[in-house]
């Protein structure tokens, strides 16, 4: 029912894209000096990746710490300006966007952050926290939000007392189904999960998990999924889009991707993920050294200084983002 | 009792703290052995036991508040529990190692990685200056420090969290050490240099003969690298087999429940396998078994006495009421 109130809300147009970036890209500048500051250098977080989430799907962003996929996130969330660029909402250019579309925008898309601790004001009560999202951006009465925030606590598994309590009176998994709760607060069409799960304990991961996918189901809310867990990722998402140091070297469907790695970095990432099982043995693609800095990025792809399959071309060429077959996409010169 | 082929036996272990809200029992009642050569994964979630299960081995409790109130701690057949502290520090650091969690946390920023890495083999072994110096180039080269001459005179912040965790391998290896215990060695790294780090304790290992402990949440890691592995929940240990046993034949519901609410990447399923309610305060624990609230198969006797261990097959031990 959220849903469907969302798109009448929006008045936007329902087509399969509900977000999609294109060329984004982030540089942050690196200066030297105390007064005159002088540019010397910029760090290439995001570097022109282009991507689409569709409406009711979750999509994951995978890769290694500083591989921009969190700069990637703040961009959508609207805590960093691109430096170019641009983030099309349902086929709308989010720079173009009139004020009360803008306001639209940011009530649409929420986040839910890592850590439960300190993604929760300790001085509100829960009440207050979920409410909050409701009061600024809907022109509710008070019993009508106490009446949201009352069946947000139902939705997300908690008693209804919780409303009356300071985040330091529930445990990790609780503090996450809070976090959850104040994100479906304005009935958003996409919520970004920055690695939702990872600070949690093993057998509260899961509980989190199957909420997440039961919200998706009832309330048809698009996911935009950052972990670095392989399987996790691969659980929760239908496709799933790999970074390395700031570009975007592969984009499949979920199954596709782990069946039918193309891109060398993905071949290496999925074969260093942990096994399930003693019995399953995997070739394991040990990568020498570490992922440069992005200050200074090797020049053509990325990768090729710590690819095992690199050719003289790879060092030269910046390998365009192609299709290889349905919804499959790969930046690497072994496929053109 | 006591085995030629283990080199550590630990048993009846009790570790308590007393805080202001009672006595937390950490470790109660620890039961195991470390075989020579052998690689035990002690896995549990967090608050279970299983990190100060480690540092009641080597006597470092926290103090005032911890304390080790009972059992054996026997290294090749002596009680490390008797030890005077001036034996335990001959001990410590050189015959039983660790590698924690955070590099960073265990490295100090102030010293170069040279310095560092030198501590260890000048405080345990009677070596001149320059055979030091070679002694440290050589870990660094072992555990695939590129350039060691230049790195060992840079400091902490100038490596990477996987180099910074291999350079924390270096100094506990630098002694020679027949046990060696490590803190979820992995948890900080990335997918890639993990599996680096992962093989090259493998290689060291099969190298050096080594006897370890590794500590973790993720079984992943045991199914990689553990021959054996103990599942410890609120304090005690609920089940211990040898790896591939335990991820077939999983007897406790606490053991079966984790090994399934972990997604797979192998197997697609809708739901995940979920346990309610979360671990229970150490300081106010259920009567019975401490997993009875949150176990789906739950019997009246649970409700009122914990669970002896007992053998169900060879070499598989579990304490549930649900068997024998």
């Amino acid at each position: 029912m959220q849903a469907a109130g969302c798109m009448v809300k929006g008045g936007c147009t329902v087509s399969e894209n509900l977000l999609e970036a294109r060329n984004l890209t982030k540089y942050f500048p690196v200066t030297k000096g105390l007064i005159f500051l002088k540019r010397i250098g910029a760090i290439r977080a995001v570097d022109g990746i282009s991507f689409t989430i569709h409406r009711g799907e979750t999509f994951g962003l995978v890769g290694e710490s500083g591989c921009g996929k969190t700069t990637t996130s703040r961009l959508i969330l609207l805590l960093e300006e691109p430096t170019s660029g641009t983030i099309l909402f349902g086929e709308k250019d989010i720079s173009q966007m009139s004020r009360s579309e803008f306001n639209h925008y940011r009530a649409s898309v929420q986040a839910v952050f890592q850590d439960p601790y300190s993604s929760l004001n300790p001085r509100m009560k829960v009440g207050s926290i979920i409410a909050e999202p409701i009061v600024i951006n809907d022109n509710l009465r008070l019993k009508e939000i106490r009446d949201r925030v009352a069946s947000l606590l139902g939705v997300v598994g908690l008693r209804k007392d919780a409303n009356e309590l300071y985040p330091h009176e529930f445990s990790g998994g609780q503090r996450q189904r809070i976090a959850i709760a104040r994100a479906l607060a304005p009935a958003p069409s996409l919520i970004i999960l920055d690695e939702p799960v990872s600070a949690l304990d093993v057998s509260i991961r899961a509980q989190i998990m199957n909420l997440l996918r039961d919200i998706q189901m009832k309330m048809h809310t698009s996911f935009l999924l950052i972990a670095h867990d392989l399987a996790v990722v691969k659980h929760m998402s239908k496709r799933i889009g790999v970074m390395y140091l700031g570009k975007l070297v592969e984009v499949a469907e979920s199954e596709e991707l782990y069946s039918h790695p193309a891109h060398p970095y993905t071949q290496a990432l999925l074969s260093a993920a942990l096994p399930s099982h003693p019995d399953i043995a995997r070739d394991v693609i040990i990568l020498p050294g570490e992922v440069p800095s992005p200050l200074n990025p090797p020049a053509g792809c990325r990768f090729h200084p710590r690819c095992f399959r690199s050719a003289a071309i790879c060092s030269q060429q910046v390998p365009p983002l192609k299709e290889i077959g349905p919804g499959h996409l790969v930046a690497c010169s072994l496929y053109s | 009792m006591i085995s030629k082929d283990n080199i550590l036996e630990v048993q009846d272990l009790k570790t308590y703290f007393y805080t202001s809200r009672g006595v937390v029992k950490a470790v109660d009642g620890v039961s195991f052995a470390l075989k020579r050569g052998e690689t035990l994964g002690l896995v549990g979630e967090s608050g279970c036991g299983k990190s100060i299960t480690c540092f009641s081995l080597i006597r470092l409790v926290p103090r005032p508040a911890g304390r080790i109130v009972g059992g054996r701690v026997l290294f090749e057949g002596e009680d490390l529990l008797t030890k005077s502290e001036k034996e335990m520090t001959r001990i410590r650091g050189r015959r039983i190692t660790m590698i924690l969690q955070d590099p960073m946390m265990s490295l100090n920023p102030l010293f170069t990685i040279g310095e560092q890495v030198a501590e260890p083999i000048r405080i345990h072994q009677k070596l001149g200056k320059l055979e030091v110096w070679e002694k440290v180039k050589e870990m660094l080269r072992l555990v695939h420090i590129p350039s060691p001459e230049v790195r060992m005179r840079e400091y902490p912040h100038q490596m990477s969290g996987g180099m910074r965790q291999r350079i924390s391998g270096a100094m506990t290896l630098s002694c020679q050490p027949d046990i060696l215990i490590a803190d979820e060695p992995t948890t900080a790294l990335d997918v890639t240099i993990q599996a680096q780090f992962i093989s090259l304790l493998k290689e060291i290992q099969q190298q050096a003969k080594l006897s370890m402990i590794v500590v973790t949440h993720d079984f992943g890691i045991v199914a990689r690298i553990c021959d054996r592995v103990a599942v410890m929940y609120a304090g005690k240990l609920v089940e211990s087999a040898v790896t591939r046993e335990l991820f077939n034949n999983p007897i406790h519901p606490y053991t079966i429940a984790l090994l399934n609410s972990v997604p797979k990447m192998e197997v697609k399923v809708d739901r995940l396998y979920s346990i309610e309610g979360q671990p229970p305060e150490l300081h106010a624990l259920p009567p019975g078994c401490s997993f009875s609230p949150r176990c789906p198969d739950v019997k009246e006797v649970c409700l009122k006495d914990y669970p002896p261990q007992k053998e169900i097959k060879l070499g598989h031990y579990a304490s549930c009421w649900l068997h024998g």
